[in-house]
């Protein structure tokens, strides 16, 4: 097997007093889709925000391609990672939100372009190509000059997901993408993702409570619960075979 | 009518001097306001305690109080005299509303919602990016309609220059009812009604600024 | 040439306190003016007559976004020459109609503001449960419409505070006006303004907290 592009080791997270995270170790490797279930308040979602850092582990590693992600070198000791440092290992690493936080003073298709010319200072007319070309995809092509608050919710869900694909990382962290939107919209916004994780070489962190989908297309499912990863495996192995008391109540509230 | 047009165009010779010191104390309350309100997020304590006394001062005594101090200190503390009340004025003016409007600037910025800081940081920007090209841009429009506000009251603000001996309309006003009593009342609604003139295109500018900020976006 | 002399900033207090009673009552007195005329322009609002409301909106932007300063000088110096309606007005008098009227266009604003806050729902209950007009703002608007006007209220007080020394043109005798007339009799002023400032600030802060304080206690009565 290739060797993982990103590894948790040991890692701990505490909000103040609260411990969120008690020693996560994981790997996630190329084109892996990962997808992380679990009840609310077990730390999903701070899994996947320490890796696009913007939170700080309070303890432990995260190594992105070989590199320390929070931690550099400095005259020979490992110190906490400057603003530069940060820059430089998330560029593989992109990120949806659940509230989908487009930049409501620009159109979409603004949305899209900013980065890669601002941050990766590429071609200008390049990516317009290519940002026009990801909102076909998914299914906004006659909407490249609408505001955002112009858009429904699944609409705009689906901007964001192309704003970070023009990126093009690596590793794509998706925060429950689907729990801010009205029931009829879901469903497609769950299409555009099942349609990145078929045609797409990149890994995919799916942080989410669509459980049917997360199985049916994660090669591999964590189901974390206070703080730690209870069960890992492939979806088969996790769904059908744990024995973990815990993951079975939790399972048994989605499906009857 | 005749007295109309007569006293307007006694106030008229009044007008420059009301319009300019606007302009000018206006320009230098925006510089000020985004230099105070930026300092006040920043990470250096210095100069974040600073700008809080600054701005402390001037929101904490009056503007006529502090025209007729720097009228008096600045040539003093300086050694110099600037030769123009006009200079003070605008400094005066424009650094008391900089004051407030550092708050309008500073509360601008720490309002864009948490989001659009990590939507950026996701993107890979780094904080001067995530400043000029996400948070300034969003803050700078809901800065609109309180800038509109400012300018309001500092256009009123500008008649307290005739007390420092500037010729501005109240100034030409005040010239008349001296000499003639009786048409005090004509005169002094002429003046109001000067300065309304120049206050309506800030009232309509200000309501427009309100809509922008609402839709979030430019129109 | 001007210099600094602390045996004249000694001097100075106690001349410049000796006005601290006069602007504090102008203060108090033209913020209950605005008060009270805040209620009249409310009430004109409500008038339901589209062009009337027009009017008196466009009569409370004049007010508001002209000079107090004009203002002041309308009342003390025109005032008593209009005829039939016109009197001579103390300076004093002056300083409280001209400063209240200015502030009751921003006060009327605040009360239009709380009366909005009210949810619809309100109303319709109240009418639902067959209040008389009067119970239904005695008993159900003005108890909810008051509280989240306080602060606002308060702000304003001490915006007015501050505008408070403009009266010293117009010969009202507090602090400011105290101040101008120690300094030309010692030929210096710079001691005697910086006492003016240090008491605005002096005030205006203990003011500031003081009203944080009421809101928090009318935040936690619901």
């Amino acid at each position: 097997m290739s060797e993982p592009i990103v590894q948790y080791k040991d890692v701990h997270k505490s909000f103040g007093d609260v411990k969120v995270l008690k020693g996560i170790d994981l790997d996630i490797h190329p084109a892996e889709k990962v997808a992380v279930i679990g009840p609310s308040g077990s730390g999903k979602t701070t899994i996947i925000r320490m890796l696009m850092t913007l939170e700080e582990p309070t303890s432990g590693d995260i190594i992105v391609d070989g590199t320390n992600l929070w931690k550099m070198e400095k005259n020979g000791a490992m110190v906490d990672a400057n603003e530069k440092h940060l820059r430089q290992v998330r560029g593989d690493i992109g990120m949806v939100f659940q509230h989908f936080n487009l930049f409501p003073h620009m159109t979409i298709l603004e949305n899209c372009m900013t980065a890669p010319i601002n941050v990766k200072g590429e071609d200008k007319k390049e990516v317009e190509q290519r940002s026009m070309e990801m909102l076909e995809r998914v299914g906004l092509g006659d909407k490249f000059d609408n505001y955002p608050s112009q858009l429904s919710g699944g609409q705009k869900q689906r901007v964001a997901m192309a704003r970070a694909l023009v990126m093009r990382p690596k590793v794509m962290l998706f925060d429950e993408v689907t729990s801010a939107l009205d029931p009829e919209l879901v469903g497609e916004v769950l299409e555009v993702i099942r349609d990145i994780a078929k045609n797409d070489d990149m890994a995919m962190v799916l942080v989410t409570h669509e459980m049917d989908f997360a199985l049916d297309i994660a090669d591999k499912v964590l189901f974390l619960d206070e703080g730690v990863i209870a069960e890992q495996g492939s979806a088969a192995d996790v769904i059908e075979h744990s024995e973990n008391p815990r993951l079975r109540e939790f399972l048994s509230r989605f499906r009857n | 009518m005749d007295d109309i047009i007569n006293i307007s165009s006694q106030l008229g010779r009044g007008l420059g001097i009301t319009i300019t010191i606007l302009i000018a104390s206006a320009l230098f309350a925006y510089l000020m306001g985004f230099i105070a309100g930026l300092s006040r997020l920043s990470k250096n304590v210095f100069l974040r305690k600073f700008t809080g006394l600054y701005i402390e001062i001037f929101r904490g005594t009056s503007l006529i109080v502090q025209l007729f101090w720097l009228y008096y200190a600045i040539p003093m503390l300086f050694g110099i005299d600037l030769g123009s009340n006009w200079v003070i004025g605008v400094i005066a003016i424009g650094l008391n509303y900089g004051a407030y409007l550092s708050e309008v600037v500073r509360g601008s910025i720490i309002s864009v919602a948490p989001g659009q800081y990590e939507a950026a940081t996701a993107l890979n920007m780094s904080s001067t990016q995530r400043m000029r090209l996400i948070i300034f841009p969003q803050a700078v429009r809901m800065m609109l309609p309180e800038f509109g506000n400012y300018t309001i009251q500092m256009l009123k603000g500008t008649a307290l220059v005739s007390l420092i001996g500037l010729n501005d309309i109240l100034y030409y006003g005040d010239i008349l009812r001296s000499s003639n009593l009786s048409q005090a009342p004509l005169i002094y609604i002429v003046v109001l009604g000067f300065y309304f003139l120049l206050a309506l295109p800030l009232i309509f500018a200000t309501r427009k600024a309100e809509e922008i900020s609402k839709k979030g976006v430019a129109s | 040439m001007n210099y600094w002399s602390w045996e004249r900033f000694s001097d100075a207090l106690p001349y410049v306190l000796s006005g601290l009673g006069t602007t504090v009552m102008v203060t108090l007195s033209s913020f209950l003016f605005a008060l009270l005329f805040g209620l009249v322009w409310t009430f004109l609002r409500r008038i339901p007559n589209r062009g009337f409301n027009w009017t008196i909106t466009w009569i409370m932007e004049f007010i508001r976004s002209t000079p107090p300063l004009v203002q002041l000088f309308f009342i003390y110096y025109a005032w008593p020459v209009i005829p039939v309606v016109g009197m001579t007005l103390s300076p004093f008098a002056s300083a409280v109609i001209g400063l209240g009227v200015h502030f009751s266009t921003y006060i009327g604003e605040i009360y239009r503001s709380g009366i909005e806050s009210v949810g619809q729902g309100q109303w319709e209950a109240a009418k639902a449960l067959n209040f008389s007009l009067i119970d239904k703002w005695r008993r159900i608007i003005l108890p909810q419409a008051f509280p989240p006007t306080v602060p606002m209220l308060g702000n304003y007080f001490i915006i007015m505070f501050k505008e408070v020394p403009l009266a010293s043109t117009i010969g009202v005798t507090g602090i400011l006006h105290m101040a101008n007339s120690f300094g030309s009799q010692h030929f210096n002023l710079i001691e005697a303004l910086t006492i003016v400032g240090i008491i605005f600030l002096a005030l205006s802060y203990p003011s500031a907290y003081l009203i944080k304080k009421l809101e928090l206690k009318l935040n936690n009565r619901y």
